[in-house]
């Protein structure tokens, strides 16, 4: 899968498929547990329900057992708000597994959001690479280098920054934009953007790939980490980012007052 | 400024906290000259809610003075004395143009966390949960409004604040219940709950054209409020059989509509009820839906359940079966008050209804944690607290 999105002339990124999730991110072989998410929906929502409560009520009573509960509610809270019980992966996983499979398999993201503009709209503000930063949590800014060439900083997980060069392969006016690091480039990375007409007037669906294809060592080590624990779920965010900031001209926050 | 700040289950005080700016060009500030304490408000603090954090300002029925503008904010002026819905909407996404403004894609910052409680995100909302937004609410002398190009409604001169304080949140969720029942000549609307929610559906299913309107309660107070200020007949569901008795009451028929206006935490000594009580407080159960399984049970056939009452959850041993046999509608959700404000404006600025009748407690916001405390138990026939900064 990697080889065909570093090689997008043979097959199209994103696919033709009408999924919008597909993740294939660490991949311990052995337990086929994922670092991001290994608790279904189902258990994450009995998780978030029963978890508030224990935690509540564990608070609610001051006493040892009373901590303790909270203890337990506040973990399965944890786990149903993230997707990730650590009981589990401690149990099932080997966190140095985790790093191996990372540098091998990397990182691969299928991602989509409907926004209420039409596709022309989108492409435009998409095609202008400058404008990713405004929505891609991990990047920090792109320039353009030349008519097709730019150039990407982004936040590493030590607050270093990691920078590389890219280049657009394919540039279907309206539709369709792919992107890949160029030759030779520390990080291996590659993106695919569809554009299609959302049927009733809904808008542009917009069908995100994304792969990142470190090599081994601490590079590599570093990519794993640029879209943090979870990348579906920070591509997710970006996305909606960036449809918030499409549709309302700017993006719902309450950093910066007390909270409610 | 002073805020009313949750701290704990049954534990709200006042605290001293960062006044509000501006954080984006649709934002207002705004002054709060009036502000109530909510039956939703009573799920926060008895933490049926999950994800509150300690020292989240509650509040979501607020009005004021505009004192701030963000730079996109054209409509208002400083100095406009507004009502502001409890439902944060943007005004621009598919539901919002749809009129389904408690559905806005765009309000909550922590859409993803409500994703994957919810599957989807509802709007943000005032003063409720981190799962909804963790947006400061208006039981405080300030707050930041967002969307405020969109939100907020003026109040024309001469209507006093508390006519109009109940058009951010119950009149219109009232209005809304109501609606949903698609109320036709002759029809009989059962409202179980009479509380501020269930007077404001038993005046607003008169309103939509119903030809009687029954409520349920135990609170001689609030019964009588029912039939005094909504003019329904009354059933006290501890002394007779609701179900029973609603069936005699409509002929043997049953209610066209039953409203739920009680929501996640019911009270009564059924079986069932007892058992969904001793799963909430051992905190595997969510919610008691004791209500909404009497309104399935009682409403006609091919009637409509119309839910106005909050539900956070999972529901145990909901009669599903008795909905789908006799092919009942289900219609839920927060209320899309932006829908309903200019209308119900209307009714308040031509007389055809005083909101205020329901208030029974005015009080300064400083006397806040007691009020909570009152309200909760039902204490002194407290019905309704407006409070003031
Ligand atoms: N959908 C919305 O947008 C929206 C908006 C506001 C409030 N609400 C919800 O509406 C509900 C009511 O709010 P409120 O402000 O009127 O609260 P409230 O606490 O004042 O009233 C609830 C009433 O229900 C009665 N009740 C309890 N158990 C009952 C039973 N078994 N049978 C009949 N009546 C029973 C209580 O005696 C009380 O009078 C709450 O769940 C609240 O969260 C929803
Ligand atoms: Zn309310
Ligand atoms: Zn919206």
């Amino acid at each position: 899968m990697s080889d065909t999105l570093i090689n997008p002339e043979k097959r199209q990124l994103a696919g033709t498929a009408e999924h919008s999730t597909r993740i294939e991110t660490p991949k311990p072989a052995a337990s086929g547990e994922s670092r991001g998410t290994n608790v279904g929906n189902m258990e994450r929502l009995l998780s978030v329900a029963s978890g508030s409560t224990l935690a509540l009520y564990g608070l609610s009573r001051r006493s040892v057992g009373g901590i303790a509960l909270a203890a337990i509610g506040g973990a399965l809270l944890h786990r149903g708000a993230t997707g990730h019980c650590s009981v589990y992966s401690s149990l099932k996983v080997n966190t140095a597994d985790h790093a191996n499979s990372a540098e091998t398999s990397g990182i691969h993201v299928e991602k989509a959001i409907t926004i209420g503009k039409s596709p022309g709209e989108v492409y435009k503000f998409w095609h202008n690479l400058t404008n990713l930063p405004r929505f891609m949590d991990h990047l920090i800014a792109v320039t353009a280098t030349g008519p097709k060439t730019s150039h990407w900083v982004a936040k590493g997980p030590t607050g270093k920054e990691v920078s590389w060069d890219a280049e657009i392969i394919v540039d279907e006016p309206n539709s369709r934009i792919a992107w890949r690091s160029m030759e030779g480039s520390d990080i291996e990375n590659a993106g695919s953007v569809r554009f299609v007409q959302a049927p009733g007037g809904r808008g542009c669906e917009v069908h995100v790939t994304l792969q990142y294809y470190p090599p081994g060592g601490v590079i590599g080590a570093t990519i794993a980490k640029l879209f943090g624990e979870e990348p579906s779920q920070q591509i997710t965010d970006d996305l909606r980012r960036l449809k918030r900031l499409l549709e309302t001209g700017e993006i719902p926050t309450i950093d910066g007052q007390s909270h409610g | 400024m002073k805020a009313l700040c949750w701290h704990g289950r049954n534990d709200v005080r006042i605290d001293n906290v960062p006044d509000p700016k501006i954080l984006n060009p649709r934002d207002a500030i705004i002054k709060v000259t009036a502000t109530a304490i909510c039956g939703s408000d009573l799920h926060l603090y008895n933490a049926f809610i999950p994800t509150l954090m300690e020292g989240d300002i509650l509040g979501h029925e607020f009005m004021g003075e505009v004192v701030e503008l963000g730079s996109a904010v054209k409509n208002l002026q400083k100095g406009d004395r507004v009502v502001v819905p409890f439902t944060i909407a943007c005004g621009n996404c598919f539901f919002c143009q749809k009129t389904m403004w408690s559905l806005c894609d765009n309000s909550n910052p922590n859409a993803g966390m409500a994703e994957k409680m919810y599957g989807f995100t509802p709007s943000g909302l005032f003063g409720f949960s981190h799962l909804l937004g963790g947006y400061a609410g208006g039981q405080a002398e300030y707050v930041r409004v967002p969307f405020a190009d969109v939100g907020p409604y003026k109040v024309p001169e001469g209507l006093r604040d508390d006519q109009v304080l109940f058009l951010t949140d119950i009149f219109p969720t009232g209005y809304q219940a109501a609606e949903n029942c698609n109320i036709q000549p002759g029809d009989t609307v059962a409202v179980w709950g009479c509380g501020p929610v269930g007077q404001f559906a038993i005046r607003s299913a008169y309103m939509l054209g119903a030809e009687r309107v029954i409520a349920v309660d135990r609170y001689p107070e609030r019964l009588q409020m029912a039939q005094q200020f909504g003019g329904a007949e009354i059933i006290n569901y501890e002394q007779v059989d609701v179900g029973d008795t609603l069936k005699e009451m409509t002929g043997g028929r049953g209610p066209d509509s039953c409203i739920d206006a009680v929501g996640m935490e019911a009270h009564g000594f059924s079986l069932d009820n007892i058992y969904d009580k001793g799963m909430q407080m051992a905190r595997i159960g969510t919610d008691r839906p004791h209500v909404l399984r009497q309104a399935i049970m009682s409403c006609r056939k091919g009637g409509t359940v119309s839910i106005p009452g909050v539900y956070g959850g999972l529901l145990n041993m909901l009669p599903i079966g008795a909905a789908h046999a006799k092919s009942l509608t289900f219609k839920m959700g927060q209320t899309h008050v932006h829908r309903y404000l200019p209308r119900l404006m209307d009714s308040i600025e031509m007389g055809q209804i005083d909101p205020s009748m329901i208030i029974t407690h005015r009080v300064p916001l400083a006397d806040a944690p007691a009020a909570y405390a009152m309200f909760k138990s039902k204490t002194d026939d407290c019905v309704k607290v407006v409070m003031t900064p």
